[in-house]
C-alpha cells in the first residue's frame, strides 16, 4: 500500500529525513518510534503533502501511484489521513459545520453524491457515541477551547467518518490520560480492517499496549535505525532510545 | 429550509464565474446631456413630474455643492474625479407605468434572473417585496397589495414625492441635511430614484422589504436616495443587494440613506454590496461614496445597520446611528472585505444623545492581495447622555503579506457617567489551519471561505436567513485567487 523508498526531505534549507525506507501494506499497523526531534512529524506531514517540505531524493509510492505530485486535498479523497499531533482551531466554524464539508469535498472529488446535512448528522452521531464526543462539542467551534483529549478524540472521529485507506496518527496518545488513551485505542482497533494500513507514530511504548503493532520502526536522526516485531517497544522501553541508536551504529 | 432559501443558493451556486454579475443589458436608454449645470438638475427634476418645492430643494443643494470640496481624509487614494465628464440621468427607454410583471421588458426580467433574484419565482415563494431599480427607474414594484392592507408604504421615491408629498417633507433632509456633506449634497441636487417606506404606528411589517440596485449605463453615476420612516411602536426589516457591470473605467455611485425610527420603533437595514471591485490589477470597479445614518429619534427605538461589503473600488461608508430618543439603541455589524486593489474606508459613528442609550459595533475586516482595509469609527457621548454605553470589536484578518489592515477608532465623552468599551485584534489565516483543511480535503479557495466565514460569523448571523446563505457564498467568491 506504502512504499517509501530513500527518502529526503529537507525543511526551510535543513535536510530532516536523511534516507528513510519503509514499507506498509494493506491490512498491517505499524508503529513508528524516535526520540523527540527525530522527524517523526516531519514523516507525516510529508506523507499528507505540507507545503514546506521539500522532497530532494527519493519516492513515495501510495497503491502504486507516486504520491509526491497530488495536492492534500486529492490525497484526502484518495484515503490519506493523518491525525495530528497539534489540532488547529477554526474559531466560528462549527464542528458539525467541519465534518460535513470535509466530508463532502472528499466525496465530491471522487465523484461521489454530497451527502445531505441531515445524512451527515446521523453518520457523525452514530461514531461519535463511541467515542464519547459529546452532541454539544459538535455544536462548538472546530478544536477551540476544547480540552487535549476532547481534541484526540476528534482526530479520531474523523478518521472513523472518512473510513481512510492509509491512516497515520501522529503522537494521538500524548497528553492523554489512561481513559482517554483507552478510548481513543478502541476507536483505532475498530477500525483495523485487511483493506486498511496505519502508521502509529509514538513517543512512548505505553500506547502499544492498547494498539498492538505488526511491526515497529525506530526513527533517529532522519532514519530507520532498528525494526522489529512488537517485543522491539519492550526493548525500547528497558534500554531507552540512546543505546537502541547506538547498538545500530 | 424554505423553498425561498434554496433557490437563492442553487441560483448563487450555479453561477460560476468570478465576477458573476459582470454582462452589461443592451437597452436603449434615454440620457441627461452629459455634465452637471443647473439644467440638469432640472432635466432630472422634469423627467420626474417633480413639484416645484422639489426641484427648489435640488436646486438649492446644488448651489451649495458648488462652493464644497471633495474630502480627502479617508484612507483611500484615487485620480480625481470628472464631474463634467459623466452623465446623471440615465433610464430605460419607453417605460410608461407597468400595471404588471408581464408587461415589463423581458430582458430586464433575464437580468434579474442572472442577478439572482427572479422576481416571479420571488413573487411566489420568498414573501419578498422588490422594488427593482433599473438604473434610476423603477420597473416593477410587487407585493403593493398586501403591504397596502398592512398600511405600509413602499414605493420608488419618485412616486411618495407626487403621492405623499406631506410625509416626504416631513423626513427629507432630517437626517442628513442637505449640506451634510460633498457627496450627500451633490445627491440631493442630482438623486434619481430610490425607495421609500413609511411603515404606520404599531405596524410589524408583514414581509422583508428588499431592493436591488444596479448600475448598467456606461459613464452614469447612480445616485438613489432611501428614505425609511418607522412610525410609533413599528417594525420593518429592508435590505438591499448591490451589484454592476464589469467596466473599465470608474463609476461613482452616491447613494444617500436616511433612517427615521420614531418612539418604541425599530428598523433594521441590512446591506450586501457587491458592486464591480475592478479587475486584479486595479483597472475599473466603483466608487462607492455613500452617507447612510439613521436617526432613533423616539424613545426606545432601535436601529440596526448590517452591512456586508464586498465589492467596490472604493468603499467610503459610515452608516451611523443617533442616538436621541432615551434608552434608544444603535447597532452596527460589518463585514468589509477588500482584495486585489481594492480600497475600503469604512465603519460607523454613534452619536449618543439622549438618556440610557447603547450602542454596538461588531466589525470584520478582511484583507487579501495588494488591499487596504480601514475601519473608522466614532463613539460620541453628549454631556446629557447620562449613563451611555458602548461595546466596539474590531477584528482584522489579514490574508497574505501585501495587505494592510488599520483601525481608527475615534471616541469623545463629554459625561463622566458613560461607559465605553473598545475591542481590536488582529489576525492572520494561518498556514496551519489552511494545511488542516486541506488535509481533511478541503480545497484552499472553499478552505479560505470557511475560515474566513468563521470569522464573521457573527455579523453573518445578523443577516436575514434567505441572504446570510447568499452572502457567504460572496464572501468566498470575493476571495478566490487570494491564496496561492
Ligand atoms: N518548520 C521547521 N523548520 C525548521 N526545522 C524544523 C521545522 N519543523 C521541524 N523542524 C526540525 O526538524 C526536526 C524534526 O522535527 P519533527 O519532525 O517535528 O520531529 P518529531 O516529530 O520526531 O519530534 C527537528 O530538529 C526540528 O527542530
Ligand atoms: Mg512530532
Amino acid at each position: 500500500m506504502l512504499d517509501i523508498k530513500n527518502l529526503h526531505v529537507a525543511v526551510g534549507g535543513k535536510e530532516i529525513l536523511k534516507g528513510l525506507n519503509l514499507r506498509v501494506e494493506a491490512g498491517q499497523v505499524h508503529a513508528i518510534m524516535g526520540p523527540n526531534g527525530s522527524g517523526k512529524s516531519t514523516l507525516s506531514y510529508v506523507l499528507a503533502g505540507r507545503a514546506g517540505y521539500d522532497i530532494t531524493e527519493g519516492s513515495i509510492s501510495y497503491n502504486g501511484e507516486d504520491l509526491v505530485p497530488l495536492p492534500p486535498e486529492e490525497r484526502a479523497a484518495k484515503g490519506v489521513f493523518l491525525a495530528m499531533q497539534y489540532p488547529v482551531e477554526i474559531p466560528g466554524v462549527t464542528t458539525m459545520m467541519f465534518l460535513k464539508s470535509a466530508l463532502n469535498a472528499q466525496r465530491r472529488s471522487r465523484g461521489e453524491a454530497e451527502m445531505d446535512a441531515i445524512g451527515v448528522l446521523k453518520t457523525v452521531r452514530k461514531k461519535a457515541a463511541a467515542l464519547n464526543v459529546s452532541e454539544e462539542m459538535l455544536k462548538r467551534a472546530l478544536n477551540v477551547g476544547f480540552s487535549g483529549g476532547e481534541k484526540k478524540r476528534l482526530e479520531i472521529l474523523q478518521m472513523a467518518l472518512f473510513e481512510p485507506k492509509l491512516a497515520i496518527l501522529d503522537e494521538t496518545d500524548s497528553g492523554l490520560d489512561i481513559d482517554a488513551l483507552r478510548l481513543v485505542a478502541e476507536g483505532v482497533n475498530g477500525l483495523r480492517s485487511p483493506e486498511r494500513a496505519m502508521l502509529v507514530i509514538t513517543h512512548y511504548q505505553r500506547l502499544l499496549d492498547y494498539i498492538v503493532p505488526d511491526r515497529i520502526h525506530v526513527l533517529a536522526k532522519g532514519r530507520i535505525v532498528a525494526e522489529g516485531g512488537k517485543e522491539l517497544a519492550l526493548e525500547l522501553e528497558a534500554k531507552g532510545y540512546e543505546q537502541i541508536v547506538k547498538d545500530a551504529a | 429550509m424554505s423553498s425561498a432559501a434554496l433557490e437563492t443558493k442553487e441560483t448563487v451556486a450555479g453561477l460560476g464565474e468570478k465576477y458573476k454579475y459582470g454582462f452589461v443589458t443592451d437597452i436603449e436608454m434615454e440620457r441627461a446631456p452629459k455634465g452637471l449645470s443647473e439644467d440638469t438638475v432640472r432635466y432630472i427634476s422634469a423627467k420626474k413630474g417633480e413639484p416645484d418645492w422639489m426641484l427648489e430643494w435640488r436646486l438649492g443643494a446644488f448651489r451649495r455643492w458648488l462652493s464644497m470640496k471633495e474630502p480627502t481624509w479617508a484612507r483611500v487614494h484615487y485620480p480625481a474625479i470628472d464631474y463634467q465628464d459623466a452623465y446623471y440621468y440615465a433610464a430605460p427607454k419607453n417605460t410608461p407605468k407597468k400595471q404588471s410583471l408581464d408587461e415589463v421588458d423581458p430582458k430586464l426580467l433575464e437580468t434579474y434572473k442572472k442577478l439572482g433574484i427572479p422576481l416571479h419565482e420571488q413573487m411566489a415563494l420568498a414573501g419578498v417585496a422588490v422594488d427593482a431599480v433599473f438604473d434610476s427607474v423603477s420597473v416593477a414594484t410587487t407585493f403593493k397589495e398586501k403591504l397596502n392592507e398592512a398600511g405600509v408604504i413602499f414605493c420608488p421615491i419618485s412616486e411618495a414625492i407626487r403621492d405623499y408629498p406631506d410625509l416626504v417633507k416631513k423626513y427629507l433632509g432630517t437626517v442628513v441635511p442637505v449640506t451634510d456633506n460633498f457627496f450627500a449634497t451633490l445627491n440631493s441636487a442630482v438623486f434619481s430614484d430610490g425607495t421609500f417606506v413609511y411603515v404606520p404606528k404599531g405596524v410589524r411589517c408583514p414581509m422583508e422589504l428588499s431592493t436591488y440596485f444596479r448600475i448598467n449605463a456606461s459613464e452614469t453615476g447612480q445616485f438613489e436616495r432611501t428614505l425609511i420612516v418607522a412610525d410609533e411602536g413599528s417594525f420593518v426589516s429592508y435590505l438591499e443587494g448591490c451589484t454592476a457591470p464589469k467596466r473599465d473605467e470608474n463609476q461613482l455611485h452616491a447613494a444617500v440613506v436616511e433612517l427615521v425610527a420614531l418612539d418604541n420603533a425599530e428598523i433594521k437595514y441590512s446591506t450586501v454590496q457587491n458592486w464591480y471591485p475592478g479587475d486584479e490589477n486595479g483597472l475599473g470597479g466603483i466608487y462607492n461614496f455613500v452617507t447612510k445614518r439613521g436617526d432613533c429619534r423616539g424613545a426606545r427605538s432601535k436601529i440596526s445597520w448590517t452591512q456586508v461589503e464586498t465589492g467596490s473600488a472604493i468603499t467610503w461608508k459610515y452608516p451611523s446611528c443617533i442616538l436621541r430618543g432615551d434608552e434608544s439603541v444603535g447597532e452596527f455589524y460589518s463585514i468589509a472585505i477588500a482584495n486585489n486593489y481594492q480600497q475600503a474606508d469604512t465603519g460607523t459613528k454613534m452619536i449618543h444623545l439622549g438618556k440610557n442609550t447603547r450602542s454596538r459595533i461588531i466589525s470584520k475586516g478582511i484583507s487579501a492581495g495588494k488591499a487596504q482595509n480601514t475601519y473608522r469609527g466614532l463613539v460620541s457621548v453628549y454631556g446629557k447622555a447620562e449613563n451611555a454605553r458602548n461595546f466596539t470589536q474590531c477584528d482584522s484578518l489579514l490574508i497574505g503579506g501585501e495587505c494592510g489592515a488599520h483601525t481608527v477608532p475615534y471616541i469623545e465623552s463629554r459625561n463622566p457617567s458613560a461607559r465605553i468599551e473598545h475591542e481590536a485584534t488582529t489576525s492572520k489565516i494561518a498556514e496551519d489551519q489552511l494545511f488542516y483543511c486541506l488535509q481533511r480535503g478541503i480545497g484552499q479557495e472553499e478552505a479560505v471561505a470557511l475560515i474566513v466565514n468563521g470569522f464573521c460569523k457573527e455579523v453573518l448571523q445578523q443577516l436575514p436567513m434567505e441572504f446570510a446563505v447568499e452572502a457567504q457564498k460572496l464572501v468566498g467568491i470575493s476571495l478566490e485567487g487570494s491564496v496561492g
